[in-house]
């Protein structure tokens, strides 16, 4: 009988060294807090993080807590708490979950990290809607409740081909931001400074992006799930030399994996790309039940979306202002499709599972006919399973993985 | 002899196959709340209709979503490729095969060899499928069973437009106030679900239906032929469907 066996999980050593990264981050801002200063700012995943540490200040990521409280499966218990304020299940869930952990007092971060009792109260928050407008509604939630000033850039979407245009009006939004950060931070703004640290987070993309390549050799070394965890770093610390050491050790380890041809994925048959969110709280079950099926999901939109190319120190608003443009989430869907057609053949993919993500139609693309054009313009499989990020309410465990198994017999029958 | 099951949210149907494809025995029943049970009954009853030992089974296949409780099963395979092979098997050719069972509903398209070349499930809710039919006969206060006889015996086709089963049943209760008559919302019930399948896919070239409600209510079937203005290939035991493509995985897997 085909009894699904446990799969065990291969380990990756620098995920001690990284937790440790990520233990400090929050141990530091923790502690800024509770000593008035440095300032806090908080940012969407790609806002204009680089300035604002150049600026001086800590960043926080609600996105990154939102994740937390996917990943503990502790989001549907606050998720009904913002619904309950008139935040609608439908939008985004990470701002549901996140705003109703704090309505209720509670954070992942306590847990993990004994002493912190809460988020890092912001001095600021500064947003991108490069992703969506969810982030601005979600920052101007936390504005009125902390009384802080909330400012951000509002961005193109759908762009078919990045332009001057574009960039400009973007990089002239992030330069506007300068002063208000000044008066809140104290601090003068300093070119250099956000010179040395779009360096830095140039560095940081280049080496993210060499980590995600190993996954192109036979078998992966690496995959989705892992890479949804060893990101951390180049979420919240792009611009740090810490993330740039991390990434260097990753990348070792990693290589070594492709020099001995050590598979993350034990007896790898099929090579799978993931689009879409990632489903927090089940990655576990899913990598295993993958791993069980002998399907590596090694490439995904989701990781590459911290590989920022366009970073030049040279110029960094208008870097800036072109790399977080040029992200995939704020492309016309043509643009996605080439993106996704260049990935199924740089990493020789058997197939693609698109996760049409219930709370976040920005990072679902699979409701306008796409995978469908992908199938017949690569002959590639796909598969489109119905969930979330982090509200598990969306989810049928039984429906996605019958889905998952019988596209995989497709497979197995091609 | 090889044996296929299909342990379904509804119904658990057992399928006995002999070297030579041919069907020696069958069995359905309820899948009821204890699968394992129901799968073990099933075994039990094809193999003494069959009057065969269980040493004479060279190989069992489970399938449905109860598929991993069959812990006497050599192998798993999904619904989804079993009713495609199964339906395959009565229609030997390029073909959709539409599967409405009682908790989901499949669109599955396969090619001139019968291998699977995409597949769709219905979302999450009850809309197009078995489960929808027991909630709407639940509300018109019928047994499941009258609903053929009732749609057959309607004047005209009452519209239900929601997708949500809940809404559906206000609807309901809203043209019953209205006057309209069982028959008549019986008839719009069959033609809700046929609705959400068709959302499902273009449901191109030669349609194979199967699964348990078709086999209950074949009117629905010509409703069905009527909407898409095409003849429809409904096997002789749809809802065996999954269960002979179970069979023939076991057959193929046994080396027969
Ligand atoms: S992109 Fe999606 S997941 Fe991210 S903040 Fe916006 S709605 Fe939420």
């Amino acid at each position: 009988m085909a009894e699904e066996t446990k799969v065990k999980r291969k380990r990756i050593a620098a995920t001690g060294m990284m937790k440790k990264i990520m233990a400090d981050y929050f141990y530091e801002m923790d502690k800024a807090v509770k000593a008035g200063a440095p300032k806090v700012a908080w940012c969407t995943s790609v806002g204009p993080a680089e300035l604002l540490r150049a600026m001086g200040f800590l960043v926080h990521f609600p996105e990154n807590h939102g994740a937390m409280l996917g990943a503990t499966r502790t989001a549907n218990d606050y998720i009904p708490l913002a619904n309950a304020i008139g935040y609608s299940p439908d939008i985004c869930s990470y701002l549901t979950s996140d705003v109703g952990a704090y309505l209720k007092g509670e954070t992942p971060l306590s847990k993990a990290y004994p002493g912190i009792e809460n988020v890092p109260k912001p001095d600021v928050l500064v947003f991108n809607t490069n992703q969506c407008r969810d982030v601005q509604d979600w920052f101007g939630w936390y504005s009125r409740e902390f009384k802080v000033p909330i400012m951000g850039i509002n961005t193109h979407r759908g762009v078919r081909e990045v332009t001057k245009s574009h960039i400009d009006s973007v990089a002239r939004q992030i330069a506007s931001l300068v002063p208000g950060l000044e008066e809140i931070s104290g601090n003068k703004f300093d070119l250099e400074r956000l010179q040395e640290t779009v360096d830095l987070s140039l560095e940081c993309s280049q080496l993210w992006r060499q980590v995600l390549e190993t996954a192109a050799n036979i078998p992966s070394p690496f995959t989705f799930f892992d890479g949804t965890i060893h990101m951390g770093p180049a979420v919240v610390l792009r611009g740090t030399k810490t993330a740039v050491d991390y990434y260097k050790a990753l990348l070792a380890e990693l290589n070594d994996r492709v020099d001995k041809g050590v598979a993350a994925v034990e007896g790898e048959r099929y090579r799978l790309y993931w689009e879409g969110m990632p489903i927090w709280g089940r990655l576990r079950d899913l990598s295993e039940f993958f791993a069980h099926l002998k399907a590596s999901v090694l490439a995904s939109t989701y990781c590459n979306s911290w590989i920022f190319d366009a970073f030049d120190p040279k110029e960094p608003f208008g870097s800036m202002a072109k790399a977080y443009t040029l992200l995939f989430i704020v492309r016309s869907d043509e643009e996605k499709e080439k993106y996704i057609e260049d990935m199924v053949t740089k990493f020789k993919l058997d197939g693609i599972v698109f996760h049409d993500s219930k709370t976040c139609p920005n990072n679902t693309n699979s409701r306008y006919g796409m995978p469908e054009r992908l199938r017949e313009s690569l002959d590639v499989n796909t598969v489109t399973i119905f969930g979330d990020l982090n509200d598990l309410r969306c989810y049928s465990e039984e429906q996605s993985k019958t889905n998952i198994e019988a596209f995989i017999e497709q497979l197995e029958r091609k | 002899m090889v044996l296929g099951i299909d342990v379904g949210a509804s119904a658990t149907k057992g399928i006995l196959l002999n070297q030579d494809r041919q069907v020696v025995s069958f069995y359905v029943r309820d899948s009821g709340v204890d699968f394992k049970q129901a799968a073990e009954d099933t075994r039990m009853n094809c193999m003494s209709t069959a009057g065969i030992a269980e040493d004479d089974i060279k190989y069992t296949i489970a399938s449905g979503y109860g598929r991993r409780s069959v812990s006497f099963a050599d192998d798993i395979k999904t619904e989804i490729s079993c009713h495609a092979r199964g339906g395959y098997f009565h229609h030997p050719k390029a073909c959709t095969i539409v599967d409405i069972g009682g908790q989901d509903s499949k669109v599955i398209r396969v090619d001139d060899a019968g291998k699977p070349i995409s597949f769709k499930m219905n979302r999450k809710c009850a809309a197009g499928t078995g489960a929808f039919l027991v909630e709407t006969a639940a509300r018109l206060s019928i047994h499941l069973e009258q609903m053929e006889g009732l749609a057959r015996g309607a004047q005209k086709e009452i519209e239900l437009g929601s997708f949500c089963t809940v809404f559906t049943k206000t609807e309901i209760l809203a043209r019953i106030s209205e006057g309209a008559c069982a028959e008549d919302i019986a008839r719009g019930v069959f033609g809700s679900v046929i609705k959400r399948i068709i959302e499902m896919d273009p449901l191109t070239g030669d349609v194979v239906m199967t699964g348990g409600v078709i086999a209950h209510n074949p009117f629905l079937g010509e409703m069905f032929e009527k909407k898409l203005n095409r003849k429809l290939f409904v096997p002789e035991k749809p809802q065996f469907a999954g269960a002979l493509g179970a069979a023939l995985f076991a057959l193929e897997q046994s080396g027969g």
